[in-house]
């Protein structure tokens, strides 16, 4: 059962600038996209704040440019964009496949890039109406004292469940982020803490305005795609998911870039895996991948899902994602 | 706090003071009267709510009815022109893709969508575009059927 929304007032800001100055004259506020995360959660009693910034009416955050700079999605643009638009699944497929793959049609039209890279962490203790979690005497994540996953843990363990982070990633992507100290930019791997009640590196007042892609290639040298394992072929949010980018080096060699998401309380990179040279045996460096995301994911018991299962599904989604790209290259 | 809106709802202008915090699916069954989108889940998992922004489909039951200021929303009651049911309304009755009848507006809606902009869709088209709407009556099959028969009609 879902609860009436709270009473608050709804600014809309038209420029960063109002939106920046909105948020410091009431830092309570909270910073509204597509609503289709934020929203829900407000229902729910996660969320405390009497004011809304509704960013949907800033025209840069609206920008979509893909040039020989590179790729620039703003941090309005709809993820149903994304999805229709032809030249990023061209050169970038693993982002649309990741937009694909993200709820259903109906929240894929309203629901942004920025909702999407800042979705709140997710847990089947915290998902749930005011009256269960109080049943369940809450939890550190929010009004409570422990944490019914890892109850000797001190931190909580809630799982990042966004499908686009990844596919970003593995892609090199930037955020650019305004604030009340201006402009800055950063690897999106950076944004992200492994600290499910605080994944976020973004300041207080903060937020993105778009994410810059490096270029892009059609000459077949780069093939990324996305996939994720869940318990219904739609809606369903990540139990396990994998984007996989593979370059062929001027040296001839393989580069092979994963990150994964729904497992641990940020997306990741993996990291240590050299590229696979010519006189390498794929099949082999294939297997040494997956072993090494068995190794560096750490899925917990926060799905009814086992997180066993989940970590064998990733690291098999990823090594098969590896082979195929790498055949695509040939 | 509360603002005015005004907005098209199936082609008639709207317009209503509304409190900031007042969501679409309340807007359209409490204020309006529009009571044949329904809530089911009520927090965006189910599709009962499925109605068109600006041609999209939506779950109302998660919109901001003040994020719809200037813009046209459409419900099943807009399928009806002239007392003619839609193509849509007519298949989904001749080929039971109705059951109890709780998913069918959202369905019809989240159809309407899909076949304004692909007026002969493949059955995977049909299956991601209702994606979002759960039935727990039809087992889907009569559903597609239905859609497929509409699509037949609109040529
Ligand atoms: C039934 C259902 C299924 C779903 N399935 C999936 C799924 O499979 N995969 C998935 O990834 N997501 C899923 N979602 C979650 C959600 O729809 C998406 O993540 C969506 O992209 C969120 O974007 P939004 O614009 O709606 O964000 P909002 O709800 O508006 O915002 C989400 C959060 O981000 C913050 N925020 C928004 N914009 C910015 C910005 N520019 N800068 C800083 N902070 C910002 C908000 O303050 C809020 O905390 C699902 C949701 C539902 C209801
Ligand atoms: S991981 Fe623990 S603290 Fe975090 S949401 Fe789940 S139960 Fe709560
Ligand atoms: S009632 Fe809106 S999606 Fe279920
Ligand atoms: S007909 Fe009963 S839920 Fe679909």
């Amino acid at each position: 059962m879902t609860e009436a929304l709270p009473e608050f007032t709804l600014d809309r800001p038209e420029t960063i600038d109002q939106a920046v100055t909105a948020m410091a004259k009431r830092p309570s506020s909270r910073f509204l996209a597509g609503g289709t995360d934020l929203i829900v959660n407000m229902r729910r009693g996660l969320v405390d704040t009497d004011c809304l910034i509704d960013l949907t009416g800033i025209s840069e955050l609206q920008q979509l440019s893909d040039g020989k700079s590179g790729l620039t999605i703003g941090a309005g643009v709809t993820l149903r964009e994304i999805c229709e638009h032809r030249d990023i699944r061209r050169s970038y497929g693993a982002i649309g496949e990741a937009c694909d793959a993200i709820a259903g049609p109906g929240h894929r039209s309203v629901a942004t890039v920025g909702g999407n890279l800042c979705l709140d962490t997710r847990c089947m203790y915290y998902n749930q109406s005011h009256w269960w979690r109080k049943a369940n005497d809450f939890c550190l994540k929010y009004k409570g004292d422990t944490c019914h996953v890892a109850p000797t843990g001190k931190r909580c363990r809630a799982a990042f469940s966004g499908d686009l982070a990844p596919a970003l990633m593995v892609h090199g992507a930037e955020v650019e982020i305004a604030g009340p100290d201006g402009r800055r930019r950063m690897p999106l791997a950076d944004l992200y803490h492994e600290d499910g009640a605080n994944h976020l590196g973004l300041k207080s007042g903060e937020f993105i305005v778009a994410v810059h892609v490096p270029p892009g290639d059609t000459q077949r040298m780069v093939r990324s795609a996305y996939a994720k394992v869940r318990i219904r072929g739609a809606i369903d949010f990540p139990l396990a998911g994998v984007a996989v980018a593979c370059t062929r080096l001027a040296s001839g060699e393989v580069r092979i870039t994963s990150a994964l998401t729904g497992t641990n309380s940020r997306p990741f990179l993996i990291e240590g895996f050299d590229p696979i040279g010519l006189d390498q045996d794929p099949d082999a460096a294939f297997t040494n991948l997956a072993k090494l995301v068995q190794k560096q994911v750490s899925p917990q018991r926060t799905s009814t899902i086992g997180s066993h299962y989940r970590r064998l599904a990733v690291s098999a989604l990823t090594q098969r994602l590896a082979k195929r790209l790498t055949l695509e290259l040939e | 706090m509360k603002q005015i809106i005004a907005l098209r709802i199936n082609g008639a202008v709207c317009e209503d003071a509304v409190s900031d915090s007042l969501l679409l699916i309340d807007y359209l069954r409490e204020v309006r009267h529009l009571t044949g989108a329904k809530m089911g889940c009520d927090g965006g998992e189910c599709g009962a709510c499925t109605v068109l922004v600006d041609g999209h489909p939506r779950p109302a039951c998660i919109t901001l009815a003040a994020s719809c200021n200037g813009r046209e929303i459409e419900t099943i009651e807009g399928q009806v022109s002239n007392g003619r049911l839609s193509a849509l309304q007519r298949a989904f009755h001749e080929n039971l893709g109705t059951q109890c009848g709780y998913c069918t507006p959202g369905m019809i809606m989240a159809a309407e969508g899909l076949l304004r902009r692909s007026p002969t869709p493949s059955d995977r088209e049909i299956r991601t575009a209702l994606g979002g709407n759960l039935c727990r009556c039809t087992g889907y099959v009569k559903i597609i059927k239905s859609i497929r028969a509409a699509a037949g009609a609109q040529l």
